[in-house]
């Protein structure tokens, strides 16, 4: 088996599952296509890193056409545009997807504080790759750190021409003017009345470039309700699933009854004979499309196929032998067989992110050019998909992004694109294809399964001394321990997945922090000392420790009192420049062992806050999140079937899940902003794991913990 | 030849060509263009779907369209009373209880179903008749705020 070792936790790239294919075009626009896109007005262009040309042109005349500069070509590594026409419009570009964590939200937020327009008049044009520049796609937590401040500096570049524009008119110091509710104002007493941004527009086309590494301006914190939010509870938006094209046809795709099972045989021939439906067979691809949903999945149902599958299919039993490789159990930590350092073996089980809106495409063919409407977190890298696909120029291929169902890393391929630009092409029609949930299940990926092998020493003092830590196959994200130690090996290695497997909100972070924390609670355990007292003693970093102490200090940490059945755990961990401590409370029944987790504190840091009611509500999902990985979340699968991959098998938190939240944040006005849709699930399992240990003496090393809601009978 | 269908969606009288086993929420989503009721599991186990069928939230997408009936079926989109939002869908804007807002209108059409049977419900009672709806992205606690502000508001319009 072939196995790459990487020592050091520092250099593990967190997005290791990302599918990163250079990109094959890049959209770079002239400035001239941009206003005849948009209109004339005022352009700016915000460079991520690099310009060469970072000059202004300015172009007067509304035509542009002849006095324009050789800056003309916009530079490639454009991040966003602003564009505010002569009316007034004020319309920014960027790739970023919109899939739930208010992404558009912010960044509309982020232009009007610069322009000091109202938020909803700002129009926000996201991942449409033949409107947008482009994106690596949204995962990471990278949206607000990288996008807002382009945007936000885009913004006050407009907003500081604008200054100039209206201190040209009057002829007066641009000092005296101030930006105000769409309108350059002067504030020497003069009584002039305001320029509204129209007027200084009007028959202008004026442009700029900025640079990445222009001053930061801090984002002063506002809450501002979700743009758009008016449409999602009238039912008016839609997603990919609910558009429709003419002559739209829907499709279906045959999929195989396992996992590497091969096609060998269908007749289409009962399928095509229906009335309206069109069969395709294309490789190893086989579907139909048909007028209606109902019509498509009769069709399928007609077809017979034969299949083939080889002997040889994984199953759930010998997953965590298979992913640690040959070695067996122990053999990869470093000590003989008189190593007396306290050990444990973690585990985690695949888990499925369930977006609520499943995998969903609407092609459409128009002679050579493909365009194809999807919920994908990589607009760019899923119309390369495509390109590769059809043996067409990526030029030739538009993907549009609607704001989509949800995707917490489980939608950054083009599967369903793929297939519905397949389906349409062989159907001469636009067809939309919306996976079922149970193809959601088995036919996307899964956030990797793995085993965590730790070994630990304590010095005489009852400090931690050594630590040794080996990753099998979850990950590096997390890897390396925030804690002194005198001695640490911390290794990640590579296996060969049974499953799928592909990014999850909060990557292996979540896997590393759940063996760790557990680990460092069993220590101070040994150690005879306070879980919040031990971790503090062996922590530097100041903002880890300021979230452990807020989430302390507002469950009520010192003041906890033990009762029969009753239990406290804490945990903390950073990630993606995020910092988050979780303290739980649960409650084990003395008889059934049934488990409540009554309580759960989430401390978060991550910079400064731009606008604390969606921090707090991302937060928040991420904690609701992290309590089904923590708890029961498991994907089953047996001879490369899934045996819960449906709705009704694989238990995801609901209503009567839920313990009482509570979220505190740590706004550090001081520091970038980073991203909050990832760390905040960080610690959640770890946290309860140890709750459930202060409450029953039992530790339980494995994600989920207690699968069937309750704590596992004694052996 | 399709037999039709006849039925009654947001108080309008809808013919429905094709069989009566197709399910609601296909008919509601292709016939009828109404794409807010949602697809999300296809067996009674998400909430996306739910509508109100004489006032009692359904699962769409287990009803076949041929049981229906005379019933008055009320989607999200019917819910509004012009440009006026029902005050469950204000409670919601309100609360933030919303992130991808996939699962919103199922949520709603419950929760107007919750309150027309209890209008002063606890968080217990709350949760208990909305333990049939997921939220993945986890906005359970706004929900809970945004169901009880809905209810105050509902028991001050009574007054
Ligand atoms: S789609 Fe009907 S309950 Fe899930
Ligand atoms: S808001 Fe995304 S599923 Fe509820």
């Amino acid at each position: 088996m072939s196995r790459q070792h990487l020592v050091d936790g520092d250099r593990i790239e967190a997005e290791r599952y990302e599918l990163e294919a250079a990109p094959a075009y890049r959209f770079a626009p002239s400035r001239r296509e941009v206003f005849r896109m948009l209109g004339a007005g005022l352009l700016v262009l915000a460079v991520s890193g690099g310009a060469e040309n970072a000059a202004e042109a300015q172009e007067s005349g509304g035509g542009g056409g002849r006095r324009r500069g050789r800056n003309d070509a916009a530079p490639r590594d454009i991040g966003a545009w602003l564009h505010i026409g002569e009316d007034g419009t004020v319309t920014a570009h960027t790739g970023k997807t919109e899939v739930g964590q208010n992404v558009r939200t912010s960044l509309s937020q982020a232009v009007a504080d610069e322009l000091r327009v109202k938020v909803n008049s700002v129009r926000m044009v996201m991942a449409d790759t033949d409107l947008v520049p482009y994106d690596a796609g949204t995962f990471g937590s990278r949206s607000t750190p990288a996008m807002a401040p382009q945007i936000r500096r885009a913004a006050s570049a407009a907003r500081e021409m604008l200054i100039d524009l209206a201190a040209a008119t009057w002829g007066v110091d641009r000092a005296v003017c101030v930006a105000e509710n769409g309108a350059i104002r002067r504030n020497d007493g003069s009584g002039t009345a305001p320029l509204a941004y129209p007027r200084l527009l009007q028959g202008k086309t004026l442009s700029r470039t900025i640079e990445d590494d222009a001053p930061r301006t801090p984002a002063a914190a506002s809450s501002v309700p979700k743009v758009d939010g008016r449409a999602y509870v009238t039912g008016e938006h839609r997603y990919t699933s609910d558009l429709r094209r003419d002559g739209m046809l829907y499709g279906r795709v045959l999929r195989a009854p396992a996992y590497g099972a091969k096609l060998k045989s269908a007749d289409l021939a009962p399928a095509q004979s229906l009335q309206g439906v069109v069969t395709v067979r294309d490789g190893d691809l086989v579907g139909v499309a048909a007028p209606t949903t109902r019509a498509a999945d009769t069709a399928l149902a007609a077809i017979k196929a034969e299949w083939e599958t080889s002997a040889q299919q994984p199953s759930e039993r010998d997953l965590f032998t298979r992913l640690r490789g040959a070695g067996s159990r122990g053999e990869s930590l470093t000590g003989g067989a008189a190593d007396e350092r306290l050990k444990g073996t973690y585990t985690v089980a695949y888990i499925a992110h369930v977006p609520l809106e499943p995998r969903a495409a609407v092609a459409e063919w128009s002679g050579d050019r493909l365009t194809v409407w999807t919920g994908t977190q990589r607009p760019f890298g899923v119309r390369d998909e495509l390109a590769t696909a059809f043996g067409i120029p990526a030029a030739r291929v538009r993907v549009i992004v609607p704001d989509t169902g949800s995707g917490y890393g489980g939608k950054h391929t083009g599967e369903a694109a793929v297939e519905a630009a397949r389906l349409a092409k062989a159907a001469g029609k636009p067809v939309k294809l919306v996976w079922t949930r149970e193809e959601e299940f088995a036919w996307a990926y899964f956030r990797p399964a793995g085993v965590i092998d730790v070994a630990a020493a304590l010095g005489n003092d009852g400090t931690l001394a050594e630590w040794e830590f080996h990753n099998y196959n979850s990950g590096g994200s997390g890897l390396r321990s925030p804690y002194e130690i005198a001695s640490r090996k911390e290794e990640f290695h590579r296996a060969d997945s049974p499953l799928r497997q592909g990014s999850y909100r909060g990557l292996a972070a979540t896997a590393n922090h759940f063996a760790r924390e557990c680990h460092m609670d069993d220590l101070a355990r040994a150690a005879g000392a306070d879980p919040l007292a031990f971790r503090l003693k062996h922590l530097k970093d100041e903002r880890l420790r300021a979230v452990l102490l807020a989430a302390a200090e507002r469950f009520g940490w010192e003041k906890r009192r033990k009762a029969p059945g009753r239990g406290f755990g804490l945990a903390a961990g950073l990630e993606k420049g995020g910092y988050v401590a979780n303290c739980a409370e649960v409650a084990v029944d003395a008889g059934t062992g049934q488990v409540i987790v009554r309580r759960v504190v989430a401390a978060f840091e991550c910079g400064a806050v731009v606008n604390p009611v969606h921090l707090h509500n991302q937060v928040e999902g991420g904690t609701v999140m992290g309590l089904g990985g923590a708890l029961f979340e498991a994907i089953h699968f047996e001879d490369g079937r899934l045996v819960n991959g449906r709705f009704s098998r694989y238990r995801v938190p609901r209503f009567r899940d839920m313990p009482a939240i509570e979220t505190v944040l740590v706004d550090r006005r001081d520091l970038p902003s980073a991203g909050a849709g990832e760390t905040p699930i960080v610690a959640i399992a770890p946290a309860i794991g140890n709750a459930l240990l202060d409450a029953t003496g039992v530790r339980l090393r494995a994600l989920p913990l207690v699968s069937e809601g309750r704590m596992p009978a004694p052996v | 030849m399709p037999d039709t269908l006849r039925i009654k969606v947001n108080g309008k009288t809808r013919d429905i060509a094709g069989d009566g086993e197709r399910s609601l929420l296909q008919v509601l989503r292709e016939d009828l263009n109404l794409t807010g009721t949602k697809y999300g599991c296809g067996e009674a186990s998400c909430g996306a779907c739910t509508v109100l069928i004489d006032g009692e939230p359904t699962r769409s997408c287990v009803t076949p369209v041929g049981a229906v009936g005379g019933r008055a079926v009320t989607t999200i989109e019917g819910l509004a009373q012009g440009d006026k939002l029902h005050p469950v869908q204000e409670a919601f804007l309100e609360a933030d209880a919303l992130q991808c807002g996939y699962c919103t209108s199922g949520m709603i059409l419950s929760v107007v179903g919750l309150l027309r049977k209890n209008p002063d419900p606890d968080e217990a009672a709350i949760a208990a008749r909305l333990q049939g709806n997921v939220c993945r992205c986890g906005t359970y606690p706004r929900i809970v705020k945004a169901v009880q502000s809905a209810a105050r508001a509902g028991r001050r319009a009574q007054k």
